[in-house]
């Protein structure tokens, strides 16, 4: 299911843990399994979850849990807006409306074309600098008014 | 030991003690939910909490230890706001359904409510809406919106059932329990977990909306079904059974009772069920009246034994018999000039028989399972033949004992085994002489004779060392012989070995057992003085008396049984169930009543006495079984059938009392002198491996509707690994045609990597495979 070079990845997470406790690498390995597959399909799950001897309702509990898994399908592009406490009253929310009102779209959708998905998040820890989104789980975005939103997106190709 | 005061009372605890084990002890009452003191401490319904002093908040009594000193109040103002706060939240997204709810009565949600709860609710947002799940025939999972998420039902699959099939998925408000993409769960012990949930979100499929549990008179009972002897409480309304639940015993089931006890309950009005006495005339049953088919059976069986001598009866007792059933037969039996009565059908090695040096038995008792420090399981089909005593062995495990197994499939035992060895059938015997070999060594006494040619392997090595670890100080190790090395051709060089692996390690010797009274069968006495199970039907008989047992499935060999019983004179089946092949065979067949409309004992495999009443009247005309071997031991006018009850029967035959039987020993008077091990001499060719099937193994289960549709029930197929597959030139999924001795079976192919090399594993004890031959021996599949 994975590339060998995800395995040897995943397998390096696990050398950090006791030999008898595996599952502590599940975050790491479905995080390596989700950059390489796209998402966490079910069977991706199970993988994981044989991979590292555990039941894989426990690898399930852990995907479904974090909000940064994505269990569909996304786009190429992954944008999530941060509308927790204080990004909310620093203009986070309209950013998040802004974003669905330029792609057309609402949060958890795809653009027609595949490009962009919309997801609401929870505090990346960078309250200050709200409102904050972040690009495909890795690239943090401060300061996010609408000039620097439209940036973004001509960025996003 | 620590001191603590709760509500004004003093009490001294153990260091490690939470406040709710102090409250316990205390008898104070702190209301709670998600803490159970099977499981682990989660903590998370908030429910307990309580005021301690100098604490500058509430804390929760189940996960807050005890320091010296300590001051508690559990009805505080404090304490009593916080509970009630606590108790508010759960309520906002409860749904109010409690009059249609099978929980109603039995909920601990509703009664704390009516403690803690408020008048009316303040909360005037949408309630949160959870979808039904489908998890298969046993539990109900339809208004999972009533779930209030304490997660016990996700503990005790992780840590009593072994196996995690549920689990909480998604996060806070969107928190659900579901199973993994909407898989069944198919523990063996899955039915606990209805008897865990507090609330009505897990429920009894099969008992859904018959009764309220206020209308329920509850009974004592025993369970019938394996050799734990689990205590039940079955509830009954008007005359039938409506569920069954377990009876707390901690020396014997602690608080839990396997699926099989639990749903079992469902045969007992089963449409099959036999409620007249049925005759053969001219080729068709009919029905007819007590006297006239006793007297039909007490001419018959005179007849035959003036014709053909007393010799040519055979009587056969399911192990499952009550204590008072099996000795009144084999009562019966020798008063009518016969040695052939035996209770233990599926066995083929009698070589023990007249070498016991007592009855064997567990070897311990079951609560001393937990002390040990190591236990090797020999044959045995652990979780599926044993659930509760496998769940003991599970926690030891867990605690750091070390369980080892030596078996013929690498089933998964969702124990944490310490080594595993997995051989054929044929080299089981070897792989235990090889454990016996590096025992000797690791000691560094002489090899015991016999034992030269054998060489162990890496897993027998580890085993023996495990089983040596502690030898001659005070710790504790078992061996114990499980239902396969009881089944065995050569059960009694596997008892043998185990003696000898026993005297050099200091481990004790016991036997599981196969049925509720494997040990009873032996006090009893219905034991063979002349033909024993296997051979009465080796050696045709002219009459057959069978009590509670379908031959056709439930025999070693049920071909042979079968050929044997068509073509004898005279069958007399003593059944609850009217169905199957005795429709062909039985000239006779009388109603008797099963565990719940009978009184008797059942001793389990520590030996304990454990008797009960009939919780129902019997149905029908039928009786239950000690009464009817009794009135037909008066008709047949033999001496010594005058009993009032079953409880006469018992003290004729355990005179003494007491709660567990005497002369209980797994010793043989001879040991290994004749046996000589050779590696190589294993069979060549395909072999059987037959495993009897958790929902087959008696009458009852086999007829309960709810567990034939779980996946512990599925048909037999013929199991085999890849490598065996492709030898046979059969593709997994393909039907094959599987033979043995003059008997065939269309089976499909399944490839099992957990079966042995040269083997296929084809259960026993069901229709579809009744046609075969010998639970073990040589097997042929060929394309279909």
């Amino acid at each position: 299911m994975l590339t060998p070079d995800s395995l040897k990845r995943i397998d390096r997470e696990i050398a950090k843990y006791p030999a008898d406790q595996k599952q502590s690498a599940v975050m790491a390995a479905l995080a390596i399994a989700q950059e390489e597959l796209g998402w966490l399909s079910s069977e991706a799950i199970e993988f994981i979850a044989g991979y590292l001897g555990m039941p894989p309702i426990a690898a399930y509990e852990v995907a479904s849990f974090y909000n940064m898994y994505d269990l569909k399908p996304v786009g190429k592009y992954k944008l999530t807006v941060c509308t927790n406490l204080p990004c909310m009253l620093t203009g986070g929310v309209d950013a998040g409306e802004y974003l669905k009102k330029k792609l057309g779209i609402g949060y958890n959708e795809t653009t027609t074309d595949g490009r962009i998905t919309l997801k609401e998040g929870e505090c990346m820890g960078a309250c200050g600098d709200a409102p904050v989104m972040i690009v495909n789980n890795r690239r943090m975005c401060s300061w996010m008014n609408p000039e620097q939103i439209d940036k973004l997106l001509a960025e996003l190709e | 030991m620590l001191e603590i005061e709760i509500d004004g009372k003093q009490a001294q605890v153990p260091a490690g003690s939470t406040i709710m084990d102090a409250a316990q002890l205390l008898g104070a009452y702190i209301p709670h939910f998600c803490y159970h003191k099977k499981l682990s401490i989660a903590a998370n319904c908030r429910m307990c909490l309580v005021q301690v002093e100098k604490a500058p908040k509430p804390l929760p009594a189940c996960a807050t230890p005890v320091t010296n000193g300590m001051k508690v109040f559990t009805h505080s103002e404090l304490a009593i706001k916080a509970q009630k706060g606590v108790m508010e939240f759960l309520l906002i997204n409860h749904p109010l359904d409690c009059p249609i709810c099978d929980q109603g009565g039995e909920c601990q949600l509703q009664d704390l409510a009516v403690g803690y709860g408020g008048g009316a609710s303040r909360y005037q947002e949408a309630k949160r809406v959870v979808f039904h799940k489908e998890v298969g025939p046993l539990i109900s999972m339809q208004e999972m919106s009533r779930c209030i998420h304490c997660t016990r039902c996700v503990r005790f699959g992780q840590e009593i059932a072994g196996i995690m099939e549920l689990g909480m998925a998604n996060r806070n408000m969107h928190s659900e329990i579901q199973t993994f993409v909407g898989r069944s769960v198919d523990s063996e012990l899955s039915g606990n977990m209805i008897d865990l949930c507090p609330v009505g979100a897990l429920t009894s499929k099969p008992f859904r909306y018959s009764a309220r549990s206020w209308e329920l008179a509850r009974r004592r009972s025993i369970s019938p079904h394996d050799s734990l002897g689990a205590n039940l409480t079955v509830q009954v309304k008007g005359n039938k059974v409506m569920r069954v639940l377990p009876r707390e015993n901690e020396d014997v089931n602690e608080c839990w009772i396997s699926d099989k006890d639990r749903f079992s309950y469902e045969a007992l009005n089963s449409p099959e069920r036999l409620s007249k006495p049925v005759i053969r005339v001219d080729g068709a049953l009919r029905e007819v009246e007590w006297n006239v088919a006793l007297d039909y059976v007490s001419h018959a069986l005179k007849d035959i034994a003036q014709n053909h001598g007393g010799e040519a009866i055979a009587a056969l007792a399911s192990p499952h018999s009550t204590l008072e059933e099996l000795h009144l037969l084999q009562k019966l039996t020798r008063a009518l000039g016969s040695g052939s009565v035996d209770f233990r059908p599926h066995r083929r090695d009698f070589s023990a028989d007249g070498k016991r040096a007592g009855t064997p038995w567990l070897g311990m008792k079951l609560s001393e399972i937990k002390d040990l420090d190591a236990a090797l399981v020999v044959g045995s089909f652990l979780r599926k033949d044993h659930p509760l005593f496998a769940q003991r062995l599970r926690q030891l495990a867990r605690k750091g004992g070390k369980v080892s197994l030596l078996s013929v499939t690498a089933d998964d035992s969702s124990i944490n085994v310490h080594a595993r060895l997995t051989v054929s059938p044929a080299e089981l015997v070897l792989a235990l002489g090889g454990v016996v070999k590096a025992a000797a060594r690791q000691k560094g006494v002489a090899v015991p004779s016999g034992l030269e040619l054998v060489e162990p392997c890496a897993s027998g090595k580890a085993i023996a060392e495990s089983l040596l670890q502690g030898e001659g100080e005070k710790g504790k190790r078992a061996i114990f012989m499980g239902n396969v090395a009881e089944q065995h051709p050569q059960a009694t060089q596997l008892h043998a070995l185990a003696l000898e692996l026993a005297k050099l390690t200091g481990a004790s010797v016991g036997f599981v057992g196969e049925a509720a009274n494997s040990v009873g069968g032996y006090v009893a006495k219905a034991l063979p003085t002349a033909l024993d199970g296997y051979e009465m039907f080796a050696q045709p008989c002219k009459a057959y008396l069978l009590l509670g047992i379908d031959p056709e499935i439930d025999c070693h060999n049920p071909q042979q049984a079968v050929a044997a019983l068509k073509q004898s004179a005279l069958v007399v089946s003593l059944s609850s169930f009217k169905s199957g092949a005795a429709l062909d065979y039985a000239d006779v067949l009388l109603p008797i009543a099963p565990f719940a409309e009978t009184s008797g004992t059942f001793v389990n495999a520590e030996g304990r006495v454990q008797s009960f009443n009939g919780v129902v009247r019997p149905l029908g005309d039928s009786r239950p079984g000690w009464k009817v071997l009794r009135v037909l031991g008066n008709v047949l006018a033999l001496p010594g059938f005058d009993y009032d009850s079953s409880e006469q029967v018992r003290d004729e035959i355990l005179p003494e009392g007491g709660v567990f039987v005497a002369g209980l020993d797994n010793g043989l008077d001879s040991g290994l002198s004749d046996l000589t091990l050779a590696p190589g001499a294993a069979a060549s060719g395909l072999q059987r491996i037959a495993d009897v099937p958790i929902h087959f193994a008696d009458p009852l289960v086999r007829r309960a509707p709810a567990l034939q549709q779980t996946r512990d029930a599925a048909l037999p197929a013929a199991r085999m690994s890849a490598a065996t597959l492709a030898q046979q030139g059969v593709a997994a999924g393909s039907q094959v045609r599987v033979k043995q001795a003059q008997g065939e079976a269309l089976l499909l192919a399944v490839a099992d990597e957990t079966v042995p090399a040269g083997c296929v594993r084809v259960a026993a004890a069901h229709a579809s495979t009744a046609a075969l031959g010998d639970m073990f021996g040589a097997i042929s599949v060929e394309r279909a």
